[in-house]
């Protein structure tokens, strides 16, 4: 039966999969700004996602945190109004404006109506341009971040990415964690965070990507009405390229819990490179297939080991691993981690057509799905501007994950794979290890 | 756990005019009792189908907890026609995703793909419909999986833990009192023959609501249900009985965990209140008015303002869902700095909820909740997938299609002395639970003082979960919502996690560690989150 749905399928799969082609326009502003618009006015609103280069890694070396602290201080008062104000009048207006910070940005989520679009974009200009950092607004806000810093610590996960992290990145920005730690958040100052701002908030590391109802013409303005009043240049350099260092170690972090957080990882592909989409369909089969992949079958479908594993290629601007994860119960770890290691091992013998058929299905046929609404595609074009890619991928993207053969497969396997380069860290009280 | 309200609010505030059909929105019922709502959304060629069995945990026996989550994992290990897995490995060979997840009231699943495959997964969801084969090496190692999925959300996380006793001490004799994912001796003793006895039973057209959204169109979407749903008969006595209700309560509950794996302090306090019924929904949209006003955000929220603007509290939520065959819950909760006392923490949170009793809501507040309402429904047509789970929720708990478009209207009709009235309810009487789990040094895991304060304190009820039915919306970015927000989480969410991956363009999730959801499409029931009262596969 397996094979009379999938015969309906394979004929049916050439008229669905060059799916409509996206549009990606490149609008300059006259300011001499450059965004990214998808174009779409079938809902009076527009989605904007604005992004700022660098992140919490251009924090100054001795003030960690401070640019993660700054970030969630930008919602709290700016301009005339201080933070009460600020959120009643972005809720006036059902606007929203979400600021987050991770290793290689400072990233802005804006949504407004098209009816007083212009009125939100001065509330956001205010927050990037003219944020007040009153100081009970910084103590309030310290007090959270210093307790996520303790929820972080508690949490085996975050240990275990923690470690992991340093680990693979010693001294690397990437290396340590974006908040700081209790006591350097404590030293922060108000001229810190004001310099933390200059760091990455400027043009010259800003990406702009627009989706919904706007115009090329009514962007730029816009963009100009938010942007223009930042400083030209950051005060910051871009961090050098992270140097990875793994070296096949498994440690073992000891915590009081039923379940054993397991993380690996080994060195990864650039997006540019040639073998990345061969690698990209390797992954999918050996663990970031949902399901139906390789190490999900070995260690839950059939051993009940775990209640999900996955891997996958994690790109990040400065440098990259192939990693993955799953918990699984203290007494069983020991045999979970081997069959990580041996399915991982046998990615070598290459792949069967069947499973590369499946494989490139799911990803070309997935790809097009994501691009359902405009929010959805904003935040698409802003991952695409921060790794580097042109606008045409997402219209030649699927070719070349067609273009990959099991020949190509089988060697990237042999390559870049290797069991004896996975680093383990592990935190709870496994067992076998 | 119940999700922030305002993001409640909005994501299930549909489209305009009292009764009156949204446009792109049609309902149909088959012959066999199968009801069916389509949502167009023709932007992209994508297609979502959601089937909810109108069944859940809260329908289980006593003695047979998690049975229903059980089953749901169940249901993919083939038919006549498909082999174990085949299903799902079928849709992603097809470029779609596929999950499940299970609630107190409902039990659903769903495909997200192409939408020239719709004819493909809805002939393998009615396939299961009828025709579930489990073989006999197959559900032994899927019990296991159940057990590493409850290993791996509850007995990790002290929060959820404590959030499964409270439930248990909240509802004295309805099963919401019991965890969705089962109470793990329980939860060991499933079988085989418990999983197709419960498929026997409830499994059946006229027990379900299908929901497609996106790339279709309404008589085609009949067409493919009418071919691969239309046959198969009804079972009259599928649809649940009803439930054991709660009796009156009169007694305050107090309970306190310690665990050295909490960061920091968290009060909670709730109270059972009413749900949304059909042709009966004011109270409740006061009530998640309510919450909007008392929690919703730190900087305008009434306890926002009175707890965490003064430094008193990290954060504060209130927090309260309708979509529920059953009365719910209510629950308001406070997270404060270590080094402040618990008695003086608690005093402030009842001097500020005494104040807003007495004081009613800030009318030019309850304003700005209404002007954020009314763009709901022009943002919220922006996720087809978090349409399909407005209106599978409502349905599935028994609210009619009528019911989910006047909810908005219904939402914004209500007056200050609407939310004096629900504030009364919810706040004005002694008879609820206060917890609070607090940090405790190490070596001291899970010590649980039965915190008798009254007689009913000590009550062991059989069970546990949070207040209510499933929030969570079927996508990390579907529309409006939010991520449940679990109470131990301070407000702000900025990431601590070092190395985390970005969202590159391409992969499929950051992989860093990923040990949690194995399937990308999974409901945010992150499982680092406190009890949520959904399991997802």
């Amino acid at each position: 039966m397996i094979r009379s749905f999938l015969s309906a399928i394979a004929l049916s799969l050439l008229a669905a999969l060059p799916a409509h082609a996206i549009d990606i326009q490149e609008v300059t502003s006259p300011g001499g700004i450059t965004a990214w618009l998808v174009e779409d006015d079938s809902i009076p609103f527009v989605a904007l996602e604005i992004a700022f280069r660098g992140g919490a890694s251009v924090d100054a070396p001795d003030k960690r945190g401070a640019i993660n602290l700054m970030t969630a201080l930008l919602e709290e008062g700016a301009g005339d109004r201080d933070a009460v104000a600020f959120a009643q009048g972005m809720e006036e207006l059902a606007a929203s404006a979400g600021f987050d910070v991770s290793d290689d940005a400072v990233s802005i989520s804006f949504r407004a109506l098209t009816e007083n679009r212009d009125q939100a974009a001065d509330l956001l200009a205010d927050a990037l341009v003219r944020p007040r950092f009153d100081a009970d607004a910084i103590e309030r806000v310290r007090a959270q971040v210093q307790s996520s810093i303790r929820a972080q610590d508690s949490d085996p996960q975050a240990i275990a990415s923690k470690e992991m992290a340093l680990r693979m990145w010693g001294d690397h920005p990437y290396g340590s964690v974006i908040s700081g730690t209790g006591q350097s958040v404590a030293g922060l100052t108000r001229d810190d965070l004001l310099a933390a701002k200059d760091r990455v908030l400027a043009r010259d590391r800003v990406l702009v990507s627009a989706a919904g109802d706007i115009d090329a013409e009514a962007l730029g303005l816009l963009i100009d009405r938010i942007l223009g009043g930042l400083p030209a240049e950051a005060t910051a350099p871009l961090p050098p390229d992270a140097e990875l260092k793994v070296t096949g170690a498994t440690e073992v972090i000891d915590w009081d819990s039923p379940q054993t957080v397991v993380s690996f990882a080994q060195p990864g592909l650039p997006m540019d490179h040639p073998d990345y989409f061969a690698a990209f369909v390797l992954n999918h089969i050996l663990g970031g297939g949902g399901f139906s992949s390789r190490l999900m079958e070995e260690i839950r479908e059939k051993r009940g080991l775990t209640y999900g594993v996955g891997t996958g290629l994690s790109n990040m601007v400065l440098g990259e691993t192939w990693a993955g994860g799953m918990a699984t119960a203290n007494d069983r770890t020991g045999e979970a981690v081997a069959l990580v290691r041996e399915v991982w091992g046998a990615m070598r013998e290459g792949v069967t057509d069947q499973e590369l058929r499946d494989a490139k299905t799911y990803l070309t046929g997935e790809y097009p799905l994501r691009f359902d609404g405009n929010r959805r595609i904003a935040g698409i074009l802003s991952g695409m501007q921060l790794m580097g890619m042109p606008r045409d991928y997402v219209n030649t993207r699927n070719q070349k994950i067609e273009a990959v053969t099991a020949a190509d497969v089988q060697r990237v396997a042999r390559e870049v794979l290797d069991p004896g380069k996975l680093e383990f860290v592990l935190v709870g009280r496994p067992e076998g290890i | 756990m119940m999700r922030r309200t305002l993001a409640f609010l909005l994501a299930t505030a549909a489209t305009p005019a009292l009764a009156e059909m949204p446009a792109g929105v049609s309902h149909f019922t088959l012959d066999n009792g199968l009801e069916a709502v389509v949502i167009e959304d023709h932007r992209a060629p994508v297609v979502v189908q959601m089937l909810w069995y109108r069944i859940g945990s809260a329908d289980e026996v006593p003695g047979k907890s998690g049975l229903a989550h059980y089953l749901e994992h169940l249901m993919f290990k083939g038919t006549e026609k498909l082999d174990a897995g085949e299903l799902s490995k079928t849709v992603t060979a097809n470029g779609g995703m596929d999950n499940a997840f299970t609630s107190y009231d409902f039990t659903t699943y769903f495909q997200r793909i192409a939408s020239d495959r719709l004819d493909l997964v809805m002939g393998m969801e009615a396939d299961r419909m009828a025709n579930l084969r489990i073989g006999e090496d197959d559900w032994q190692a899927e019990r296991q999986v159940v057990l590493e999925e409850r290993a791996q959300r509850t007995d990790s996380d002290p929060r959820a833990l404590f959030g499964e006793e409270r439930s248990a001490v909240q509802f004295y004799n309805h099963p919401y009192g019991r965890p969705v994912i089962g109470w793990r001796q329980e939860m060991e003793a499933l079988t085989r023959e418990d999983a197709l006895k419960w498929y026997d039973d409830h499994y059946a057209p006229n027990v379900a609501v299908l929901v497609v959204a996106g790339d279709v169109t309404a008589d085609e979407v009949r067409a493919l249900a009418e071919k691969h749903y239309g046959p198969i008969p009804p079972k009259p006595d599928a649809p649940r009985d009803a439930r054991p209700q709660e009796p009156e309560q009169r007694a305050e509950r107090r309970m306190t965990m310690t665990d050295p794996r909490v960061p920091q302090p968290v009060l909670t306090r709730s109270v059972i209140v009413p749900e949304r019924n059909p042709g009966d929904q004011k109270t409740a949209a006061a009530l998640s008015v309510l919450a909007e006003l008392l929690g919703g955000s730190p900087q305008t929220s009434f306890l926002g303002q009175r707890l965490v603007l003064t430094g008193q509290a990290l954060g504060v939520g209130a927090w309260y869902d309708g979509l529920s065959v059953d009365p719910t819950t209510f629950t308001v909760t406070m997270a404060y700095a270590p080094g402040t006392d618990d008695a003086g923490a608690e005093a402030a949170l009842d001097a500020a909820i005494r104040d807003f009793l007495a004081q009613g809501p800030d009318p030019a507040h309850l304003e700005r909740v209404k002007t954020q309402l009314r763009a709901a429904r022009i943002y919220e047509r922006d996720s087809a997938h978090g349409r399909a789970y407005d209106y599978g929720q409502g349905l599935a708990v028994g609210l009619t299609v009528e019911d989910v478009n006047d909810w908005p209207d219904i939402l914004a009709a209500v007056t200050v002395e609407d939310v004096r009235a629900a504030a009364e309810r919810a706040l004005g009487g002694r008879a609820g639970v206060t917890s609070l789990l607090k940090p405790a040094p190490t070596g001291e895991v899970g010590t649980v003082q039965a915190a008798a304060e009254t007689d009913a304190a000590s009550v062991a009820v059989p069970g546990a979960a949070a207040g209510g039915p499933a929030p969570v919306t079927a996508d990390a970015d579907a529309a409006l919502a939010d991520s449940p927000e679990e109470l131990g989480t301070p407000p702000m969410a900025l990431d601590a996690t070092a190395g985390a991956a970005p969202v590159p363009a391409d992969t499929p999730h950051p992989a860093q560690p990923a040990p949690a959801s194995p399937a990308p499409a999974a409901p945010a029931s992150d499982p680092a989150q406190s009890p949520a009262p959904e399991q997802t596969r």
